[in-house]
C-alpha cells in the first residue's frame, strides 16, 4: 500500500451519467487485484476526508475508476482536467480472486448501477477456464455501464435497456431455462438488490460474495468508522474498509 | 536543532505526538508512515474487556471536521499486552497507553497492568467516557471526579501521568488545576467537542448515536483557546490536540503555549502527517535563528497592536 500523487490521463464519458477517470499509476497497476479499492483525496482542502473507489480497470499503468456526480468529492473529481494530480492511497481491502477456487463451476459477475465498478479488472483477470455470466442492472440505461464486460446480460427497472425489472429477475429466468451447476455469486450494488441477490443464493444453495460500500474516512483500519455487523462468531464488528469490502453474504447482517 | 521533549524521566524525539483512535496501534500504516520519526504514539482507548463499538454509521464529514461515535471499540487491554505490544516495543518512538474506562477501579485495574510491561511509557487517561455508576454522564465533566482518578492512577504509577481533557465544560481551567493538585504531570486538550449532524431527506441523525465527536480543522479555534485558558491556569505542560493538518497549525499551539501536539484527524487523510509537522516546525525554528522547537512555546505575543491586514494574513 501506498500513497501517491498520481497525474490524470483522461475522463471518458461511459453514460450520460457515468463518467470514467483514468490515472497514471506504476504501483497499483503493478499491486491492484480485482475488488480492491483505493481511497482519493479528491482536492488539497475540501472535502477534508478521502473518497474510496473500486478500481475499474488497469490497462499497462493506466488505472480507471468510475462515478456518476452525486457529492461533493464526486463533483470536485468531475471538474478536474487531464495533466491535474490527485492523491491516491491504495491498494486498500481484500480481493474478488482470494474466494475463486475449485468448490463451484460458474461465477456470475451482478452490478447495480455504479456497482458494476469491480467487475471489468475482475473480468480481465479472471481464469480463463471458468465460466462466467456477467449481469448488469440499473434503474434506467444512463445507469447502465458495459465496457470491459463480457457479453453482459442487461436489465432495467423501466425497460428502457434490455429486460424489463430487476437483475434478479433477469438472473432467475435466465437459470430456470438453462441451469448453470455450483454456481457463485459475485454481487456488486446497491444493498436493497445486494439483499435480494444474497438471499436468492441461499434459497437454491449457492454461496454469495458482496462487495459492501460505506462511509469511511481512512480507508486503512485508523479510524474504525466502517464497521459492519457480523452474523455470529465472536466479533460483533469487522471493517468493511479493511476486512473486506467484499464479504461472505451470510456472515454478515446487510444494513 | 533541538526537537526533543523531557515528561519525568521520559524523553520524546520531537514534539509531536499521534492522538489516540486515530493511529490504531501503529501496526497498520508501517507502509506509510516512518513510525521513529514521531515523538509517540498514544495507542488507541484501551479498557479492561474488549469493547465492539457503536453500531453504524459511526462517521460523517461536516463542514471541514469530521463527526464519529466509534464507542472507543478495542480489542481489550489483555489481548493489546499480549498481541500488539511486543510489536510496539520495536519501534523507535514512545508509546503512552490511553486508557478509557467505565469506572474508576478499571481506570486503576488497566493502568496497573500495562505498568508493569516494560515498552509502554507512559499514559493518556481519556476521562471523556461515559461513568456507568452515574448514569452515564461523563467523568470528565466532573471535576471532583477527575479529581478523584487522577489521585488514584498517580498513587499507581511512577511513568508520565498525562489526563485528556474535555472541552465540553464551561470551564476547562477548573479540571486542569485539579489534575494538576493530584500530581498529574501533563494535560491533553482537548478531547473531541459535542456535536449532530442531520440527514434532511431522511431526517434522521447522520450518525447512530444522534450526537457524537467533532474533530478535524473546524475545532482547532476552540482547542486553541483551551490551550490558552488551560496554560494560564497550571504550570504542568499542556499536550496541544485539535484540527492540527499543517506545521503552521501546530506552530499555533506551541505558540499559545503548549509543549507538545498531537495530531489527530488528519492522520485519517495522510497518515503520515505528524512526521511532516515535526519536519515542518523544525525547519522553521531554523530559518527563525532558534535553536531549539521549545524557544516557541509560550511566546504568544499579546501586547501588540494587531493590524486588521495582520488579522487576515
Amino acid at each position: 500500500m501506498k500513497q501517491e500523487l498520481v497525474p490524470i490521463h483522461s475522463f471518458q464519458q461511459l453514460t450520460p451519467e457515468i463518467l470514467e477517470l483514468t490515472f497514471i499509476s506504476d504501483h497499483l497497476a503493478a499491486t491492484a487485484q480485482p475488488g480492491q479499492f483505493i481511497n482519493i483525496r479528491v482536492d488539497n482542502s475540501f472535502p477534508l476526508l478521502r473518497r474510496p473507489f473500486s478500481i475499474f480497470n488497469i490497462e499497462g499503468n493506466k488505472v480507471s475508476i468510475i462515478f456518476n456526480v452525486i457529492g461533493t468529492g464526486t463533483k470536485v473529481l468531475a471538474r478536474k482536467r487531464t495533466g491535474d494530480t490527485i492523491d491516491v492511497l491504495g491498494p486498500c481491502g481484500n480481493h474478488f480472486l482470494s474466494f475463486v477456487d475449485d468448490s463451484f463451476d460458474t461465477a456470475l459477475f451482478i452490478g447495480g448501477g455504479i456497482g458494476v465498478a469491480p467487475f471489468p479488472f475482475l473480468t480481465s483477470r479472471y481464469p480463463a477456464g471458468k465460466k462466467v455470466l456477467t449481469y448488469v442492472g440499473g434503474r434506467q440505461k444512463d445507469l447502465i455501464v458495459q465496457k470491459g464486460l463480457r457479453d453482459p446480460r442487461i436489465a432495467t427497472d423501466d425497460g428502457s435497456l434490455g429486460f424489463s425489472g430487476t437483475v434478479l429477475d433477469l438472473i432467475k429466468r435466465d437459470l430456470a431455462a438453462s441451469p448453470v451447476s455450483r454456481p457463485r455469486f459475485f454481487v456488486c450494488g446497491p444493498t436493497r438488490m445486494m439483499k435480494a441477490v444474497a438471499e436468492y443464493a441461499k434459497e437454491i444453495g449457492a454461496s454469495c460474495y458482496a462487495s459492501l460500500e460505506c462511509d469511511m474516512a481512512c480507508g486503512i483500519g485508523l479510524c474504525q468508522g466502517c464497521n459492519i455487523e457480523m452474523a455470529a462468531g465472536d466479533k460483533k464488528y469487522r471493517l468493511v474498509c479493511k476486512d473486506g469490502t467484499i464479504f461472505e453474504t451470510q456472515s454478515v447482517k446487510l444494513p | 536543532m533541538i526537537e526533543s521533549f523531557k515528561l519525568r524521566d521520559v524523553e520524546f524525539k520531537n514534539r509531536v505526538l499521534v492522538a489516540s483512535g486515530t493511529f490504531g496501534y501503529g501496526d497498520e500504516v508501517p507502509d506509510l508512515v516512518d513510525i521513529s520519526r514521531l515523538g509517540g504514539i498514544m495507542t488507541k482507548s484501551l479498557s479492561m474487556k474488549p469493547r465492539d463499538g457503536n453500531p453504524n454509521p459511526r462517521i460523517t464529514e461536516t463542514s471541514s471536521g469530521m463527526l464519529n461515535s466509534i464507542g472507543l471499540a478495542n480489542i481489550g487491554v489483555h489481548k493489546f499486552i499480549n498481541e500488539k505490544l511486543p510489536a510496539l516495543r520495536a519501534f523507535d518512538t514512545r508509546i503512552i497507553a490511553n486508557i478509557a474506562a467505565s469506572s474508576v477501579e478499571e481506570y486503576c485495574a488497566v493502568l496497573e497492568l500495562l505498568d508493569a510491561e516494560s515498552g509502554v511509557h507512559g499514559f493518556e487517561i481519556n476521562v471523556s467516557c461515559p461513568n456507568v455508576k452515574e448514569g452515564g454522564l461523563s467523568f470528565g465533566t466532573d471535576p471532583a471526579l477527575v479529581s478523584r482518578i487522577t489521585r488514584e492512577l498517580r498513587r499507581r504509577t511512577a511513568k508520565p501521568l498525562i489526563i485528556k481533557l474535555t472541552p465540553n465544560v464551561t470551564h476547562i481551567s477548573e479540571f486542569a488545576r485539579a489534575c494538576e493538585a493530584e500530581g498529574a504531570d501533563a494535560l491533553s486538550v482537548i478531547n473531541t467537542v459535542i456535536g449532530m449532524a442531520v440527514n434532511i431527506h431522511k431526517r434522521t441523525p447522520k450518525i447512530a448515536t444522534t450526537t457524537g465527536g467533532l474533530s478535524g480543522p473546524a475545532v482547532k479555534p476552540i482547542a486553541l483557546a483551551k490551550v490558552y485558558e488551560t496554560v494560564n491556569a497550571v504550570k504542568i505542560p499542556v499536550i496541544g490536540i485539535g484540527g492540527i493538518v499543517t506545521w503552521e497549525d501546530a506552530a499555533e499551539f506551541l505558540i499559545v503555549g503548549a509543549s507538545m501536539v498531537q495530531i489527530g484527524t488528519a492522520n485519517f487523510i495522510n497518515p503520515s502527517t505528524g512526521v511532516t509537522v515535526a519536519e515542518g516546525l523544525k525547519d522553521f525554528c531554523a530559518k527563525n535563528g532558534l535553536s531549539d522547537v521549545g524557544a516557541l512555546v509560550r511566546t504568544l505575543q499579546t501586547n501588540k497592536t494587531i493590524s486588521v491586514v495582520d488579522s487576515w494574513l
